[in-house]
């Protein structure tokens, strides 16, 4: 297979080997994700300690929930718990004794808690995070209306508020992530809690079910872009759609951009809207350039100003570093007499651009 | 073939790869719904081999296969009519996308599986995310390899559940390792393919991303009345043209057509749009076109019907002003077309037909798509 490896800066092998180093010391996170209680995550994490256990590794469980099934009850025995101590009537889990403990994974449930006033860490997902500092690799779960950028999407589908939040980075931060997709008829019966809101049990659960899938897709991604940083790959394809809008003070912009918007979001995909800074632009062109980009500002876009001799080499430079699937451009058809001779900007764009899709908006 | 729903449910076990346990799950569900008193049987079962897998058919009515005389070879099918005979009220069929022998009912076992779900039998079946149709380029793209099983999505479209059978790709990967997924030396060769790391998380986030997709599509109808987007951003476009996306794509002899078709169907699916495909020639029925060629255009024009995509072919002496007329004339909103070829850079006299077709269709968008076959490979360093 012929490989896109470049030549890399001392700086970007410097970053590689400190990013290495990083994460060869650190423990290992693993999260089950669940969309609802009753899919059963509590379950696979104990089950995978279980497992684990069973090939030699040693392993402890730091946390888990009060309430507990039969088929938990049954798992448990078998494995080793460092107690949860209790501080003022609150449960707490027991970092400096796992700490000293120091076995090679920990089993952690319940990561949204809170502690109680006057521990070290606020949070337990902190708690966590010390652990991996220290080497230890955990294992968790965790339903994704915990997750802080999602809880108030959340809200609105089961109706229940949440006071306790993980961030979305720490999750981003995850080595493995699991979904347990059990299918909604499964958890309807189990799961009482989803009486208002809108829609039936069914509606919640399948949109509950979407969120938690999209959401493990962007951990994946964001894991692939570190893995491949790690190991000093440059690979431009993958999995998510990546739509880039190129604007220009003249450009038509807002059908572009809402276009761009509506296929990232079907898409569930990511949007940026680019502009190569030209030199010397008259006042009502940057007039017309701060309205474009606040458009693209509305639209929820990562704008990105970018600075190039050749507009077009600069535009696909930017698209091939950065994994975009779709180029969104205008393009004037009043053609210039000496384009004939050596091809419009489009020409070079589309010849440029080969394994990305272009999207012409004429005008 | 007519879009209604069949009588039975299917259900699929998604995956991205062999070893994450899509069988495993199957079968297991298979077992949750006899203790429930369904009336189960296994229609066809792979075992490669899997212990664990093969103690979960324990107890499972299995029926058996049919045995196909081949170029004196002996094949085994699934026997879809001793099926139909038995009449099940579900039964369990293991890689949808598998390719019957030559001399076998039908084609394709996704093909049988639509005869027993017409037959009112629920199915539960199996599948990787590098067999759906629409993905094929990307998963060329992505391992090397070209997937010629493959689904149709409307087929996946039409089942009642899509599942994800998630496993992370390092678990995975110590499958393989501790030999529970192929025997040592077809591991070895998985490895080098297949199974590098960087590849399996790309086929799992694309499995993650169809599965959202597929929840998606059965839980809203965008169309409906009533479908209150959400609030804040407000889509212009959206508001003014009743969402009233069609797509049109242009047939020609070139290879990279397929390409065209899956993309061009790909983004009207997550559109929710309309999609049509027309080739163009100048006299009726591609009568001007030389054999090769006409033969090139039909095999295109076939593949876009099997996709489920409504085609014609176009007269006219002029490509580019007959596909924009019949799009003005349609409603069509966007166009599809292919790169075009090297040999016809050189713009020096005439305009490409990427240019002849924008100057001419000014209120529409026009995707030229890429060529996802050449982007490159990537090996660790």
């Amino acid at each position: 297979m012929p490989s896109a490896i470049r030549r890399r800066s001392p700086e970007e092998l410097l970053r590689q080997v400190q990013a290495e180093e990083d994460y060869e010391r650190r423990g290992r996170l693993k999260v089950f994700l669940g969309y609802a209680s009753g899919v059963g995550k509590s379950y696979r994490m104990l089950d995978e300690g279980r497992r684990r256990k069973e090939r030699g590794q040693d392993v402890v469980v730091g946390a888990i929930q009060p309430k507990t099934s039969l088929d938990i009850e049954a798992v448990l025995n078998k494995l080793e718990v460092v107690p949860l101590r209790e501080i003022d009537g609150v449960y707490v889990m027991d970092t400096p004794g796992i700490l000293k403990r120091h076995p090679s994974v920990c089993l952690v449930d319940g990561l949204a808690y809170d502690n109680p006033a006057g521990w070290p860490h606020a949070s337990r997902w902190e708690d966590v995070n010390e652990l991996l500092d220290a080497g230890i690799s955990v294992i968790t779960s965790i339903n994704i209306q915990y997750i802080d950028d999602l809880r108030e999407r959340v809200t609105r589908i089961t109706g229940k508020q949440v006071t306790q939040t993980v961030p979305r980075s720490f999750l981003n931060s995850a080595d493995e992530i699991v979904v347990v997709d059990a299918p909604p008829e499964m958890c309807i019966a189990r799961d009482g809690q989803l009486g208002s809101g809108s829609g039936g049990p069914e509606q919640k659960l399948s949109e509950l079910r979407e969120i938690a899938l999209l959401l493990a897709a962007d951990v994946v991604d964001k894991q692939l872009e570190a893995y491949l940083q790690r190991n000093g790959i440059a690979q431009t394809f993958g999995a998510q759609e990546r739509i880039l809008v190129c604007i220009t003070p003249r450009a038509n912009a807002a059908p572009m951009i809402a276009s761009g918007k509506r296929n990232a979001d079907r898409f569930h995909g990511d949007l940026t809207v680019a502009y190569v800074r030209q030199a010397e632009i008259s006042a009502g062109d940057q007039e017309a350039l701060e309205r474009n980009l606040s458009i693209a500002r509305a639209a929820h876009a990562r704008i990105e100003i970018l600075d190039g001799q050749d507009p077009i080499e600069t535009l696909l430079k930017f698209a091939h570093e950065h994994g975009v699937t779709q180029i969104f451009v205008g393009h004037s058809t009043r053609e210039q007499w000496w384009e004939r001779f050596t091809g419009t900007p489009l020409d070079r764009l589309i010849r440029g651009a080969n394994d990305i899709d272009v999207r012409v908006f004429p005008h | 073939m007519p879009d209604r729903p069949p009588a039975g449910k299917l259900k699929i076990f998604l995956g991205y790869a062999a070893g994450v346990g899509k069988t495993y799950q199957m079968l297991e569900e298979a077992q949750a719904a006899k203790s429930a008193g369904v009336d189960v049987v296994i229609g066809y079962f792979e075992p490669h081999g899997r212990k664990d897998t093969i103690a979960k058919t324990d107890g499972l009515e299995v029926i058996p296969r049919r045995k196909i005389d081949y170029r004196g070879g002996l094949f085994e099918e699934m026997d879809t009519d001793g099926i139909l005979r038995r009449r099940p009220e579900l039964c369990v069929v293991d890689e949808f996308p598998h390719t019957n022998v030559p001399g076998s009912d039908r084609l394709k076992r996704w093909q049988d599986v639509q005869t027993l779900l017409d037959a009112g039998i629920n199915v539960l079946t199996t599948m990787n995310i590098q067999h759906l149709e629409s993905l094929n380029d990307q998963i060329w793209n992505i391992t090397g390899i070209r997937v010629r099983e493959t689904i149709p999505d409307w087929v996946m479209q039409q089942a009642d559940q899509v599942v994800m059978v998630d496993l992370t790709p390092r678990a995975l990967l110590n499958r393989l390792a501790r030999g529970v997924v192929y025997s040592q030396e077809k591991a070895q060769k998985a490895l080098e393919n297949f199974f590098q790391e960087s590849t399996l998380v790309v086929l799992r986030e694309l499995a993650l991303r169809q599965t959202a997709h597929e929840v998606e599509i059965r839980q809203v109808d965008y169309d409906a009345p009533g479908f209150e987007p959400e609030p804040g951003y407000r889509d212009e476009a959206e508001a003014t043209s009743d969402n009233a996306d069609r797509i049109l794509i242009l047939v020609t002899p070139e290879p990279s057509t397929a390409m065209l078709i899956r993309r061009g169907k790909r983004v009207a699916d997550y559109l929710h749009a309309d999609c049509f495909a027309v080739a163009v020639s100048r006299e009726i029925d591609l009568h001007d076109v030389p054999p090769q060629e006409r033969e090139m255009v039909e095999h295109h024009l076939n593949f876009a019907r099997n996709l489920h995509i409504e085609t014609r072919i176009l007269q006219g002496q002029d490509v580019a002003k007959t596909l924009v007329e019949f799009a003005h004339l349609n409603g069509v909103t966007h166009l599809f077309l292919t790169r075009p070829q090297p040999s016809q850079w050189p713009a020096l006299s005439r305009r490409s037909l990427v240019q002849q077709v924008v100057h001419l269709a000014r209120d529409m968008q026009v995707t030229i798509a890429a060529d996802r076959t050449n982007r490159q490979h990537v090996q660790p360093v």
